[in-house]
């Protein structure tokens, strides 16, 4: 630790690992899944279409302390019956060095359009859950994620 | 891993018809994401499940497609409006393109 050795003030040397640990965040960040990679991924699937918002209970814990096993919990609102249901509902995480997470396909039968999982976030970021009615309409709702260990390995 | 996966499925033998079940599957799996390294840095390549898909009678009821960021002994829980007697069939599809079957038989009194 070269810089140790130059006469610091404790503020200066904590601010300098303040900024030395700012840049590997930076840095690292790199490698990861961005929104605009999300944005892309929805647009792959849908197109330009606009997502309403609504409908759609995206549960997820808070803080994570372990990002290797996430809980991810979804409902969306539906009667669920043959004219009208949840036909698809996709989960993506926005800082993960891939923005899927999971996608799920709901059929009448279900009665509920409801589902459980659990996924590995690499670091703290928001979790997008979009939901296809069978009317083609489309619904989306985000939760954040603070995440204490990441779970991507590297 | 070298076992085969062993799934496993709970779910309830009897319902009332038009009652909503809870259907929980879990399977062991590693789900290799291929985003990690091994010692010598060569990235150890992709292994995951990457389909879920329950049948009731023949007729498909719920999928999921799993991508990398699912995690290790994946868990999966979904519902069922239970309206006759049947079975279920549920495949979990590997990258190797083996498939693990399970099959459950529910009653509707």
């Amino acid at each position: 630790m070269d810089f140790m050795s130059i006469e610091h003030s404790r503020r200066e040397t904590l601010r300098l690992a303040g900024l030395a640990g700012l840049a590997l965040i930076v840095t690292s960040s790199g490698a990861q899944a961005t929104p605009d990679e999300v944005s892309a991924a929805i647009a792959k699937l849908y197109g330009e279409k606009k997502p309403e918002s609504g409908k759609i209970k995206l549960d997820v814990p808070e803080i994570a302390e372990n990002g290797l096993v996430v809980p991810v919990n979804v409902e969306v609102e539906s009667p669920m019956t043959d004219a009208d249901y949840v036909k698809a509902v996709h989960i993506f995480a926005e800082g993960n060095p891939l923005p899927n997470v999971v996608s799920y396909k709901f059929t009448p039968a279900c009665g509920k359009a409801a589902a459980s999982a659990r996924m590995r976030l690499a670091q703290t970021q928001n979790i997008i859950c979009l939901a296809e009615m069978s009317n083609g309409s489309l619904y989306k709702a985000s939760a954040s994620v603070k995440v204490t260990i990441g779970g991507c390995g590297g | 891993m070298t076992a085969k996966p062993i799934p496993k499925v709970r779910l309830q033998a009897q319902a009332k018809a038009g009652e909503i079940i809870e259907i929980k599957t879990l399977i062991a799996h590693e789900m290799e994401s291929g985003q990690r390294k091994d010692v010598s840095g060569q990235i150890i390549p992709r292994k995951i499940i990457n389909r879920f898909i329950a049948a009731f009678n023949g007729k498909p009821v719920f999928e999921a497609e799993w991508h990398p960021a699912i995690s290790a002994n994946p868990y999966q829980s979904f519902f069922f409006k239970a309206v006759e007697s049947g079975e279920f069939t549920f495949t979990w599809k590997d990258d190797d393109g083996s498939e693990y079957v399970t099959v459950n038989k529910l009653t509707v009194a």
